[in-house]
């Protein structure tokens, strides 16, 4: 087991020749476990700390594909916020930003948040209405969140488009101080390190093939390394929720696409922020190692690849330099694609299933990393109790037969345009 | 990624529109269990490999296509015009 992380541990280590003990132990899969968690991302993992941490339950394995970080939780660009409208978001995701606000401390692991800030930008008068409106909601719900006019926006972002000759102009934006980046790796290490130190097994390179079944109940996993009995099971592979689905011969209101994301050489400190355009799904904001991070909208058909198409590169590529044109010259330095579920309106699932003793953390969309405690949280509560936590009640698989869709951007009813 | 259209031969895959799963049938008119329309609208097979899919060719000869193509690998196969496929 890894010892607790501190200024005494560091002093000590540095004076000795021994080695860092590893993060998290490498056990061998056992037989039989109270709880199984399919899936080693941000949200598995999380899952399975605070089942330990919050309901006691200790026997628990988290089965993971490849390798702890290889997914979505490392295919990210690292914001947190919690600026949603509708009821249900709101609170859900101001949970989650709580968390992220302790989770350092929690984890006893620095995940290095950094809340440096979001602004999202208004193009036009109409537009800043609406962000006033978001705001309104955010401070009913004690959120923090400031509308800006066009003068503030200019004093925080001076290197935007001001002239006559912007594409779109800059009416004002809603800036959220709270909001920020996380280091993404550490999230999953240090969810990996905590749960495992509480006794939970982390078994990487452990696909899971199939589901036992009997009586419309779970009752285990078939893997790559053999079969595992299991109390209760649960899913949080988003990206691949469907196809983890089918074999329990489940259909979700879910489609898989793929979201590209950015980093630019590096250059000095220079965005400050998280900036959202308004004009276009485009977000940037400046890693520690100064590369610029960037992302935009979906590529817009299903897609298992994990590898983007060059038309969307060139889309964000001009948002950039629309918005920012004084980076027109950087270099992309890095690059990749990450397979995301997207549902009907845009919102998750965290919540029970039709097969008993089996539970679901999928449907992210473009939302995954953001929601990591909260998720886990709400999971494990979920699991523990066999019913859903308060805050995620509203994200459940039988939303849209209640006529309960929680579609927060007004898009509608197609997965590949939320 | 390529297209190949019917008419226009094959082409990026910019100048198409995606429009989702071709091979959901849509429920007879009239029919009254919600349960039905419920699952043709919201529920997806999603699978990861073969998927047959429409396209519409916005950019070129605007006409709505039926495509094979592989979402695990991007490899796309034969395309046909939708109306063939529906009368077919």
């Amino acid at each position: 087991m890894s010892d607790r992380y501190s200024a005494l541990s560091l002093a000590r280590h540095a004076l000795s020749d021994a080695p860092w003990p590893r993060a998290w132990r490498t056990p061998e899969p056992k037989s039989s476990y109270d709880v199984v968690i399919i899936g080693g991302g941000g949200h598995g993992l999380a899952t399975a700390y605070y089942l330990a941490a919050n309901h006691g339950i200790k026997n628990i394995a988290v089965l993971e594909r490849a390798y702890v970080g290889s997914g979505n939780v490392g295919r990210n660009t690292t914001l947190v916020r919690s600026n949603y409208v509708l009821d249900g978001n709101t609170q859900f995701f101001e949970f989650s930003m709580k968390l992220w606000e302790g989770l350092s401390h929690t984890l006893n692991f620095n995940v290095m948040l950094s809340q440096r800030g979001q602004i999202v930008l208004a193009h036009g008068p109409v537009q800043l209405d609406v962000l006033a409106r978001k705001g309104n909601i955010m401070r009913l719900n004690s959120i923090d969140a400031e509308l800006l006019d066009r003068d503030a926006v200019m004093k925080l972002l001076p290197y935007l488009d001001y002239s006559t000759e912007a594409r779109f102009p800059i009416d004002g934006g809603l800036l959220q101080r709270r909001a920020g980046t996380v280091r993404h790796d550490a999230v999953a290490w240090g969810y990996a390190r905590a749960a495992s130190s509480l006794g939970v097994d982390i078994i990487e390179q452990c696909e899971v093939t199939g589901f036992e079944i009997s009586q419309g109940q779970v009752t285990g996993v078939r893997t790559t390394r053999g079969p595992i009995l299991a109390g209760r099971t649960a899913i949080a592979v988003a990206g691949h929720s469907s196809h983890l689905a089918a074999m329990a011969g489940l259909r979700l209101p879910v489609e898989s696409h793929l979201l590209q994301a950015f980093v630019s050489e590096p250059i000095k400190p220079f965005v400050d922020h998280v900036i959202s355009f308004g004009a276009e799904l485009f977000y940037i904001s400046q890693s520690d190692k100064g590369g610029l991070v960037f992302g935009g909208h979906i590529d817009g058909f299903n897609s298992y690849t994990q590898r983007g198409q060059f038309a969307k590169v060139q889309t964000v590529a001009e948002c950039a330099v629309a918005l920012i044109p004084s980076i027109s010259r950087l270099r992309l330095l890095r690059h990749w694609g990450g397979i995301q579920d997207m549902t009907p309106d845009g919102s998750p699932f965290i919540c029970r299933t039709p097969l008993r003793n089996l539970y679901l953390d999928g449907g992210w969309c473009y939302q995954g990393f953001k929601a990591t405690p909260a998720a886990g949280w709400c999971l494990a509560h979920t699991v523990a109790n066999d019913e859903e936590h308060p805050l995620s009640r509203c994200y459940g698989l039988d939303r849209f037969e209640r006529g309960a869709e929680l579609d927060d951007y007004a898009i509608g009813n197609w997965t590949y345009k939320q | 990624m390529r297209i190949v259209c019917p008419l226009c031969g094959e082409r990026s895959h910019t100048e198409f529109r995606y429009g989702g799963d071709a091979t959901k049938k849509r429920p007879a008119h009239g029919t009254e269990d919600r349960q039905v329309w419920h699952d043709h609208v919201f529920l997806f097979d999603n699978p990861k490999g073969p998927h047959r899919e429409y396209w519409q060719h916005v950019l070129g000869c605007r006409q709505w296509l039926v495509l094979e193509r592989n979402t695990a690998t991007n490899v796309s196969g034969e395309s046909r015009l939708a109306t063939d496929a529906v009368t077919r």
